[in-house]
């Protein structure tokens, strides 16, 4: 179990003051001038050798990705750090506790991160249902500013650097990340084309890099404490400490700092008690939030809580939001609801998602009772590969994978409730 | 100049060309719907995907993709293939099956393509989304439940029309076109977004079904509404025009046409004139050719020279024109006129009042100074043009009285003498261009001033018509010095009219004698002694000069009405009855006198002329400018004639309502 | 039909907030929004007026808000874009009211995290109590709303009420909170039961420490 002097997120659960003089004391901002006197070039690279991947996901590393940045930015075209604090995946919570419990963790990091990448200002987008967290973090915006941290010759640094507060207002869409620089201009979050990359051309046409909260805020510990130490957890390609967030179906769900590749069971029973009514009655896991697949029990009791080791399981760690469901669980209306839920956050902007999302939904509303062909499962999963990969952005594909994820693990629960309904199979309690 | 391959075909592009354009380059057909060339690029109907190496393991689409050097490009692979079909699919899920009924039926996109690319059976097995009909106004009709979001028509009314009034609400499936709150889109160019719209969503309203597209008789045309000479497809059946469509002429009007371009054609059947009639105890009388020819004779016994005058209005062709101006000089009379509206500007050589910038040419000025026009009202495509020049950068100042031209613009004043006082921004711009309108003209001196003005900012000059007929009259010399005050001044026994319906000649000519030689019952008819019907511009061959100088030439759509007539074969019947046979027997005998005459009207195109002379001195000019239109949708007697028109002009103008009776 | 809210009639709500202007506190907060974006990028504000706007609407009804038409046209002013274009953006953002709410907005999260841990018991309780998915209450007391993942998913079920989340709820707990709510009495934000935030139940398995002072863990790196 990862020791708690390598916990990164002291204050995950807020026993203690959010505010600049209790964070100090914990560690931040402590001789962050230091930190901007190494090159840029050297901040990038130590980021790079930590293994840091992206935690907003999809796992880029986000070295490489700071490196893409120009490193001469051109006159009227500055660079921009904007950091996607619009967490709104479900099953998602960890950015919601740094923010308004260690807000000056992400300040900090949002200033070494965007003096590393040449920005000159990060906006840090928040989901607008994040009210009181939004509160905390423009107070504590405002505290950085008070003491010269941020804002002109931050720090002391001679660096000048602004961070500024963007609330959202209720868009799953604007976590994508050219979406979320589209409702930063003032505009519906529609994602962009790609090319060109934000990196590129992003937030006002200036080169742009978007990060999440986690990755920003992790970016101050790692080069005080070095790329080794943050290397020294997790497997091979999956470094570093990461926050879990448990939720459904486990007997104390929580949000938990661990190590990466901690073996799934360990992280239930260490930090949540166990699966609800033990091990035995676990049906499935959605280990990376709702747009990954779901594990099936066996498969996933034993896994490590990784990229590649749930890569390996056909699902994926995306933010770590473990979604346990026990064998109470109506698995078929668990993935309907998501699909309910892609639906409703579908932008409408491309034909595939707008239409796609809609279809699967009703599909699936239809086999949770069974009210269907054993045919259309396959048309199904059909469309689901229709609408995959042929979407501007990646919700096309979030909205297809839990449906092959069901149809993959739980094809029998389907057709099962499908001769229930023809009356051709005795109504059975599910899946018991 | 990436090289890539396509299907294996090798292509070269220019750079920032797309892989779409590439395509295309190798002959390629790309389906699309959202894509567009004159609009930004939207990537969002997903129907151009393909195959591309090196690149993601998925397709991508192409409009949007970057063509790049040493890319292999597929476009018939199974992967390419079954993407499509699942674009396809996903697009008729919710589209209402309904084209036996849709107007769009026989030219629509998405009918076209599900031929290619449909399953043939639907899967769909939920029920299909209804959408309400949104009011958009009194051109386009809206069914939204056939719409594919394709968003054309929300980039068309943003970036070409300038009004930003139709939007996309809501998301998801929900996702709507809408106009804003509903209301009438306030641009003329609104039916571009008809022809935009890929499905059957947003069709003609005053086309509503009218006919199918294999009914109709597809003629080249060159509309008349007003001088820009807009390239269109006339479709007519039987008798009608039914729809006046654009054609695409990248140096007139790209792929646009005004809304009184495509919809004045309603106006073309009503209140026509479609026989003779002779002024009878001040009453008009319906009389036969030969009695209206008599009477002219009688009339014109004994007059000779200036006692016989001629007028061109706005929507007489060259060949009328010239046919008069002949017939007036078997008279002696060298007393014609076509600048009717009073405006005076010179006429010595044709750079002196053409648009000698062009229209094309617009976009590339760096600054453009609006001297007592609205083009917005007096040229739209124009205007469209000036839009595209500030996207690239320029900037606009005007003289004239403030109106929304949809482009930012620096007001100077709305009095013409604040040509004196030009801001440093404009005096130190280099690419200037001066438009110069009918509104400075018709103050005395403006147009000296405006020319000066030109020539001290070493611009450009145009000068911007607003009549078809206008710069084509001009070129056969039909003017005289003085311009139309002369025309008065030298009260004529006897008037020929062609057309003239925007000045009111009775009371400038009260005594004399006039002939009119129109198509509609309208001012010119009023006040006439004897009405000779003659043929509107899709009822004749027709040689038009638009306010470039450029030559167009156009067919016969449909015959006249009638015992209407093409208007120069009234003339030369008449001159014989007169004792003064004009010298021409045939359309080519006609044109090839004018080519005598008037080389630059030989052939079709833009002539190249001497360039602008000094420009005319002039003392210091003062006046509130007027600007010559005062309604966009009713300046000439064929719109005025138009229950399209007539709407659009009640409700778009004087803010008439309509929505609630809206269908 | 796949339309939306209903919108208020149009000539009601232009007569009630056509003259709609920032108050004196709000024109101060506009001028601190506008000075984050950088100049000519106004369009940038948009989502943070019209949640403004919304908020003083609510403050002048004595309930959450809404947006009136006349309201988001003052923004598009405000912020030189077109009607249309703020307008688009006003139905996109799902925290934008179209339609008048009352004085408690409860937005019931019923996505599957919230869904496996008794969200269905959450929305039992709400109907109970007489709230209706969509609907505000005849006293104009609570307007009910399902609402996609609000993002505290280990403290699920949650509802958001107003600006305050009311986590780990049961049947039971939710019809208190109504009650509470309807009858002014002081509510708990937060976890209903005992437990610090998204820590375990009981108490947390890390950072113990922390539970009882502010402590400095550089000591053991």
């Amino acid at each position: 179990m990862l020791e708690d002097k390598d916990r990164i997120f002291t204050n995950l659960y807020g026993f203690q003051d959010w505010r600049l003089e209790a964070a100090m004391k914990r560690g931040d901002w402590d001789n962050t001038k230091a930190l901007m006197q190494i090159a840029q070039d050297d901040i990038i690279q130590t980021i790079k050798d930590s293994g840091l991947r992206g935690r907003g996901g999809a796992g880029f590393p986000t070295g490489m990705k700071w490196s893409f940045m120009p490193k001469e930015p051109k006159p009227g075209k500055p660079n921009f750090l904007v950091i996607n604090a619009d967490e709104s995946e479900p099953g998602s919570c960890k950015d919601r506790e740094i923010i308004r419990h260690d807000p000056h963790k992400l300040i900090e990091g949002a200033l070494i991160a965007g003096y590393a990448m040449r920005a000159r200002a990060a906006y840090i987008y928040i989901r607008g249902e994040y009210i009181i967290e939004a509160k905390v973090l423009f107070e504590a915006v405002q505290e950085a500013y008070d003491k010269g941290l941020i804002g002109k010759n931050a720090c002391g640094s001679g660096y000048d650097f602004d961070v500024f507060v963007h609330r959202g207002a209720g868009a799953y869409i604007c976590g994508e990340e050219t979406a979320m620089l589209e409702s930063l201009e003032g505009k519906k979050g529609q994602p962009r084309l790609k090319p060109p990359f934000p990196a590129g051309a992003g937030l006002y046409g200036c080169p742009t890099t978007v990060n999440n909260v986690e990755s920003i805020a992790v970016a101050p510990t790692i080069l005080r404490r070095g790329a080794a130490w943050f290397a020294s957890f997790g497997r091979e390609n999956n470094k570093g400490t990461k926050l879990f967030q448990i939720s459904g179906h486990v007997n104390k769900p929580c949000v938990v700092e661990e190590a990466m590749s901690i073996p799934f069971r360990e992280l239930i029973e260490k930090h949540c008690g166990g699966i609800r009514g033990g091990w035995d009655n676990l049906l499935a896991v959605i280990p990376g939030g709702s747009s990954v697949p779901l594990v099936p029990a066996a498969e996933i009791m034993d896994a490590p809580m990784d990229f590649d080791g749930l890569r390996a399981l056909g699902s994926g760690l995306g933010t770590a939001a473990v979604i346990v469901m026990d064998k109470s669980t109506d698995i078929v209306r668990a993935i309907s609801r998501l699909s309910y839920f892609y639906k409703h956050e579908s932008c409408g902007q491309c034909t595939p998602c707008r239409e796609g999302t809609g279809w699967m939904w009703r599909v699936m509303e239809r086999l949770r009772e069974g009210n269907a062909d054993v045919s259309e499962i396959d048309m199904l999963q059909e469309v689901t590969k229709q609408v995959e990969g042929h979407t501007i952005c990646a919700l096309g594909d979030a909205a297809a994978w839990p449906i092959q994820g069901l149809i993959r693990h739980f094809r029998p629960e389907l057709e099962r409730r499908i001769a229930v309904k023809r009356g051709e199979a005795p109504v059975a309690v599910a899946a018991e | 100049m990436p090289k890539l391959t396509v299907d294996g075909i090798e292509v070269e592009v220019p750079a920032g060309a797309t892989v779409l354009q590439a395509a295309e380059a190798a002959g390629k057909e790309i389906p699309r719907f959202c894509y567009h060339e004159r609009l930004s690029i939207a990537g969002n109907c997903r129907m151009c995907l393909v195959e591309v190496k090196p690149g993601p393991p998925k397709p991508q689409a192409s409009c949007a993709l970057p063509a790049a050097d040493g890319q292999e490009i597929r476009t018939d692979s199974a992967m390419v293939k079954k993407a499509r079909e699942g674009v396809m699919e996903f697009l008729l899920i919710n589209h209402p099956l309904d084209c036996p009924i849709c107007d769009q039926g026989g030219e629509c996109d998405l009918q076209d393509q599900s031929i290619a690319y449909g399953k043939g059976h639907s899967r769909f097995d939920e029920n299909k989304r209804a959408v309400t009909e949104k009011y958009m106004g009194p051109i386009v009709k809206t069914v939204m439940t056939r719409c594919i979001q394709c968003t054309r028509c929300v980039r068309f009314a943003e970036e070409v029309a300038g009004v930003e009034e139709i939007g996309a609400i809501y998301r998801g499936e929900n996702m709507q076109i809408t106009s804003y709150l509903e209301r009438a889109v306030t641009s003329e160019l609104s039916g571009n977004v008809v022809d935009l719209c890929p499905v059957g969503a947003l069709t003609s309203k005053a086309y509503a079904f009218e006919a199918r597209p294999w009914e109709l008789k597809k003629t080249p045309g060159i509309d008349v509404m007003d001088a820009i000479g807009t390239n269109v497809r006339l479709d007519a059946r039987g008798r009608q025009v039914l729809r006046s469509l654009p054609r695409i002429n990248e140096d007139v009007n790209e792929e646009w046409a005004s809304d009184k371009t495509r919809h004045a054609v309603d106006g073309l059947v009503r209140n026509r004139l479609d026989k003779p009639y002779v002024r009878v105890d001040g009453k008009l009388k319906a009389a036969s050719w030969e009695e209206a020819f008599a009477a002219i004779a009688k009339a014109m016994q004994g007059v000779s020279g200036n006692q016989v005058a001629g007028l061109a209005g706005d929507l007489a062709e060259v060949e009328s024109v010239y046919a008069l101006k002949a017939l007036l000089k078997a008279y002696g009379s060298s007393l014609h006129e076509a600048r009717v509206d009073g405006a005076l500007y010179d006429v010595a050589s044709p750079a002196s009042y053409r648009f000698n910038p062009t229209i094309a040419g617009v976009e590339d000025a760096k600054a453009i100074l609006l001297v007592g026009t609205n083009p917005r009202w007096e040229a739209p495509l124009v205007n469209t043009r000036i839009r595209k020049a500030i996207k690239k950068g320029a900037k606009v100042y005007a003289v004239g009285p403030e109106v929304d031209l949809t482009y930012p613009v620096q007001w100077l004043g709305a009095d013409i003498s604040a040509l004196n006082e030009l801001p440093e921004a404009l005096t130190k711009a280099e690419d200037v261009i001066v438009i110069a309108g009918m509104g400075a003209c018709l103050i005395e001196g403006g147009y000296a001033a405006a020319r000066q003005v030109a020539s001290a900012l070493n611009a450009g000059f145009g000068l911007l018509h607003t009549a078809a007929g206008r710069v084509g009259a001009l070129d056969v010399g039909f003017t005289t010095e003085g311009g139309f005050g002369a025309v008065v001044e030298a009260a004529p026994k006897v008037i020929f009219s062609l057309g003239v319906d925007e000045a009111e000649l009775a009371g400038f000519f009260g005594g004399a004698f006039k002939v009119y030689i129109g198509t509609h019952g309208d001012r010119g008819a009023h006040s006439a002694d004897v009405i000779l019907p003659g043929a509107t511009y899709v009822e004749k061959p027709g040689t038009w000069v638009n306010m470039e100088g450029r030559v167009q030439r156009t067919e016969r759509a449909v015959f006249p009405v009638g015992d209407a007539r093409e208007d120069w074969t009234i003339l030369r019947a008449l001159s014989a009855v007169l004792g003064k046979t004009l010298p021409f027997d045939s359309l080519a005998q006609l044109r090839s006198k004018i080519a005598a005459d008037h080389p630059t009207l030989a052939e079709e195109g833009l002539a190249p002329v001497a360039a602008l002379d000094a420009a005319p001195k002039g003392g210091d000019v003062s006046g509130t400018i007027v600007y010559p239109i005062a309604d966009f949708y009713l300046t000439n007697p064929i719109a005025r004639s138009s229950p399209t028109m007539q709407r659009c002009s009640a409700e778009l103008i004087h803010g008439e309502s309509f929505a609630e009776a809206a269908e | 039909m796949a339309d939306a809210a209903h919108i208020p009639d149009e000539a009601e709500t232009r007569a009630r907030w056509g003259g709609f202007a920032w108050n004196a506190e709000n024109a101060e907060k506009a001028q601190q929004i506008l000075a984050r974006y950088p100049k000519g990028r106004e369009q940038s504000a948009s989502i943070p007026f019209l949640d403004l706007a919304q908020r003083q609407v609510g403050a002048e009804t004595n309930t959450q808000g809404w947006l009136p038409v006349p309201v988001i046209e003052f923004v598009a002013k405000q912020i030189g874009v077109s009607y249309m274009r703020v307008y688009e953006v006003a139905t996109f953002y799902t925290m934008f009211n179209l339609a008048p709410v009352g004085r408690f907005h409860v937005q019931v999260c019923g996505t599957t995290p919230c869904m496996l841990r008794g969200s269905d018991d959450v929305l039992a309780a709400c109907k109970n109590k007489g709230l209706v998915k969509g609907k505000t209450t005849p006293d104009g007391l609570f307007t009910l709303t399902e609402v996609e993942c609000l993002g505290a998913c280990s403290n699920a079920p949650m509802v958001q009420i107003n600006d305050d989340n009311f986590e780990d709820l049961t049947y039971d707990s939710t019809i208190a909170l109504l009650e509470a709510l309807a009858e002014g009495k002081p509510v708990k934000i937060g976890p209903q039961i005992d437990r610090q935030v998204s820590a375990p139940e009981g108490g947390p398995t890390t950072l113990v420490e922390m539970v009882t002072e502010n402590h400095d863990y550089r000591g053991r790196w």
